[in-house]
């Protein structure tokens, strides 16, 4: 093989193109724990037409000897699955990306390589087993563990029957040693720290992230991306004693998680910006009875139906207002697993200190990427239920606006809430004076709540001349571009709260000479919620809204432009 | 049996109009519960929105006063937090049929051990005089000028095709078989629905209390309400009302019971983690 093959940076990316139902998700499930387990970090995505079967979707696997947490365009290697796979990521493929795949498939392009999958899956029985073929294959090109591939192979293929499983390591034993034939050679260095890490993904984080909250109800209607999160807590709820329920629609999903709450459980949903609008009446049942709701909210671009399966960040305004009237709520909006993790736990913490509603806002590119991390950090569960007596007065008035919080059948109080608005009791009352101050009493808590503001976390120089500012997912993109750019007169400020908003975090703007916000979004939300916020200058802004994320290269060159 | 007086809310200042319908039915709850001798703290009434919703704002137990159409939903997960509570879902014909239509079919479909007691007095109260899903054709109302000129929705009979674990239709000036059905629903393990045909004075001049004496029988001691096929036909006959329980079916599933924290521990999710 010529030098062009060579590519000694110590990572390689891979992307593997076909048609829904070609088994691109096998492949990287497998092929992600065996480079994981080979001492390989690891970061990988998706991307997905809204369809079950045909069309063209993408994974790309990135394999390195140093932490990967975000997606680039370069592609090393690509495995087209089928006759057109290679049609619609033309723009990513240079005269160094190597094409590898069925000599039908590849024939025709330049720097191709041709392996026979399905000859060689049929050698071993049958064609299907072509995947395994192509993940040993891989798997050798890599310079994966051989007993790591064998164990991931035989693990998912563990409830075939023993002949089945047996030809699959073999189909994939055989590729593997192909791959390693091949002369292409990636230098990757494996890392022991790496070995013992797992792999998640951000629907996982989340999920997982809950039940460290003490989530023990999840009531929701299917909606991509936000699914996966209702899934995995339903695969979870045996062991966590999780009451999971499938709503007859997001009205009575977020209803539901509203009540189980006032009846004593840790109440989530998880929906999109579609199912969100349906749950708004709720958010404002939620405002006022002051019982908490944890939100996951995986956002993809709408209006309406938009694009099912694709990413954005567009539904900030979305949660910031919705509900009718005046109360507190609080946004997060994580910028990677781990405070996917801990903000999602952390949000039935802050739901129940101040009975509010709480949004962990993601989105479809957060939800579907992969990486390695070490153990979750530890979360207390900080419970907030008090026991009652005869003379309980749910909505007493306080001085920080909490009024101590019972549940039904816990002490001898009778727990009387109420949409209308209510006295001490919660008895319906027209009486204005009693109005303002439950009004007050409700917006009072918003003061507290500023107490527990999550900082935003600056990356880079503290003494910058550019600031770089985003939210949520996007963060380990920016971060990576700017690394990438190299000027240290460049940081990043990310917020993961981005409502309400601490007077404090002005500084980091005062310090700047220019700031410029990144958005995936068309009309820069958080932006404008800033200059609402704090009246900080956000006339430079970055705006991304075709459904497609970030890439680092494409970031780069855009925030190299604005600091010329 | 405990006095009624102890679910009384004092100094409450009732939003019903005098003659109203609710006044029967309140009662009527309230002896239920005495007769059950059943503690307030162990009672939690869920309601919506309209004037029937506004029940529990005047009896004494614990509430869920919420949004318009919501209760059964609410209803369900409380029962499902803590299935020791006796979760009464109490609101009227069109916060449960119509703003509510979608939650009604699938609460039936999940059969929680819940009661669902309807008002339907076949008129919007609260938003004054409208018609409602069970408003009869050709009913002339404050928004219908020339008449209803749809189908009014049969609530027994979608509640018989679904299959409901109970099925009860009353009349609230009937005392003693009103008591009775509530009492049966709230013993019933499952759902169960009480249909209360209920005057409004105000806004309903044909469903008078009058028009309810004339169009509705009692259902005979011989009536087997465990005959799905022939309470199709009772629900289905709407020239004369049947009262009574119109249908049952003893042996299905309990939704809250199948769920995963139940299955080894019977300990309700609410005290878990709690000093009890």
């Amino acid at each position: 093989m010529d030098e062009m093959h060579v590519k000694p940076n110590g990572e390689v990316s891979i992307v593997l193109s076909g048609a829904a139902g070609q088994g691109i998700q096998a492949v990287e499930h497998i092929l992600t724990r065996v480079a994981k387990d080979s001492g390989f970090y690891v970061f990988a995505t998706k991307e997905y037409m809204s369809r079950v079967r045909g069309g063209n979707n993408s994974t790309e696997l990135r394999i390195s000897e140093k932490p990967v947490y975000a997606y680039v365009d370069r592609i090393d290697i690509i495995v087209p699955l089928n006759d057109n796979a290679l049609e619609r990521l033309r723009s990513r493929i240079t005269d160094k990306t190597i094409i590898l795949g069925e000599p039908r498939y590849v024939e025709k392009e330049n720097n191709s390589i041709g392996v026979r999958f399905e000859e060689i899956a049929e050698s071993f029985g049958n064609k299907i087993y072509e995947n395994s073929v192509a993940i040993g294959v891989l798997s050798g090109i890599i310079g994966a563990d051989e007993d790591a591939l064998v164990k991931h192979i035989s693990e998912y293929f563990k409830k075939k029957p023993e002949e089945v499983i047996k030809a699959n390591v073999n189909a994939a034993l055989k590729g593997y040693e192909i791959g390693k034939t091949l002369g292409l050679k990636f230098e990757i260095k494996p890392n022991e720290k790496v070995k013992s890490q797992i792999l998640m993904n951000g629907s996982e984080a989340v999920a997982k992230g809950a039940i460290a909250g003490g989530c023990n109800f999840i009531s929701s209607y299917p909606m991509s991306p936000a699914t996966t999160v209702f899934t995995e807590l339903s695969r979870l709820s045996s062991e966590y004693g999780v009451l999971v329920d499938q709503a007859e629609d997001e009205i009575a999903a977020a209803n539901m998680a509203i009540a189980a709450w006032y009846a004593g459980a840790r109440g989530m949903v998880s929906t999109s910006g579609g199912g969100f609008a349906l749950m708004t009446e709720a958010i404002s049942l939620a405002g006022m009875i002051e019982t908490p709701i944890v939100v996951h909210l995986g956002q993809r671009p709408g209006p309406a139906t938009g694009l099912p399966t694709r990413t954005e960040q567009g539904d900030l305004n979305l949660v910031l207002y919705a509900g009718h009237g005046e109360f507190p709520r609080v946004v997060y909006a994580p910028g990677n697993l781990c405070e996917a993790y801990q903000l999602t736990a952390k949000a039935f913490n802050i739901a129940d200190k101040y009975q509010i509603p709480v949004f962990v806002l993601t989105d479809q590119y957060l939800l579907d990427s992969f990486y390695n991390v070490d153990e979750m950090p530890q979360v207390q569960i900080e419970r907030y239920i008090v026991k009652t007596d005869e003379n309980y007065r749910r909505y007493e008035v306080t001085e920080d606006g909490i009024s101590p919080r019972g549940i039904p059948g816990y002490g001898r109080g009778l727990i009387r809430v109420d949409s209308d608005e209510h006295d001490e009791y919660g008895h319906i009352t027209e009486s204005g004076e009693v109005r303002v101050k439950m009004v007050e009493k409700r917006l009072r808590k918003l003061d507290k709540i500023k107490e527990d503001f999550v900082m935003p976390k600056l990356f880079g120089n503290e003494s910058y001349e550019y600031l770089v500012v985003c939210w949520g997912s996007t963060q380990q993109i920016v971060k990576e571009a700017i690394e990438r750019i190299g000027n240290d007169k460049i940081s990043m400020l990310h917020f993961s709260q981005v409502y309400p908003i601490s007077p404090k975090v002005k500084d980091y703007f005062d310090k700047a000479k220019k700031v410029i916000f990144v958005e995936q979004n068309a009309t820069g939300q958080f932006a404008n919620l800033l200059k609402l916020e704090l009246g900080v200058d956000t006339s430079h802004r970055i705006l991304k809204y075709s459904g497609y994320v970030y890439s680092v290269e494409e970031l780069a060159e855009k925030i190299s432009k604005e600091v010329e | 049996m405990f006095e009624t007086k102890i679910y009384d809310i004092p100094d409450a200042d009732i939003a019903w109009c005098p003659g109203c319908g609710n006044f029967g039915i309140i009662n009527e709850l309230k002896t239920a519960l005495a007769q059950l001798e059943i503690e307030p703290q162990r009672v939690v009434v869920v309601s919506g929105i309209g004037q029937a919703a506004k029940m529990p704002q005047y009896v004494r137990a614990h509430m869920f006063n919420g949004l318009h159409g919501r209760s059964l939903p609410a209803a369900v997960a409380i029962k499902m937090v803590n299935p020791e509570l006796i979760v009464i879902a109490e609101s009227g014909d069109g916060c449960t049929y119509g703003e509510g239509g979608n939650h009604f079919i699938h609460t039936i479909r999940k059969n929680p051990d819940i009661t669902n007691i309807v008002h339907d007095n076949q008129i919007y109260g609260l938003t004054k005089g409208q018609a409602s899903p069970t408003t009869a054709r050709g009913q002339v109302t404050t928004l219908q000028f020339d008449g209803v000129y749809v189908d009014p929705f049969n609530p027994i009979a979608v509640a018989v095709a679904l299959d409901a674990s109970f099925v009860a239709r009353t009349f609230s000036g009937n005392f003693n078989l009103t008591v009775e059905l509530i009492k049966m629903a709230i013993q019933h393990k499952g759902y169960a629905l009480v249909d209360i045909l209920q005057p409004c004075v105000t806004f309903n001049k044909v469903n008078t209390y009058q028009w309810y004496r004339e169009n509705t029988y009692l259902l005979p001691d011989s009536y087997d309400p465990t005959d799905r096929e022939a309470a199709f036909k009772i629900a289905t006959d709407t020239n004369k009302l049947a009262l009574g329980v119109i249908y049952k079916n003893p042996n299905k599933p309990i939704f809250e019971e199948q769920l995963a924290p139940y299955k080894t521990d019977k300990t309700p999710v609410a005290y878990r983690g709690l000093e009890r």
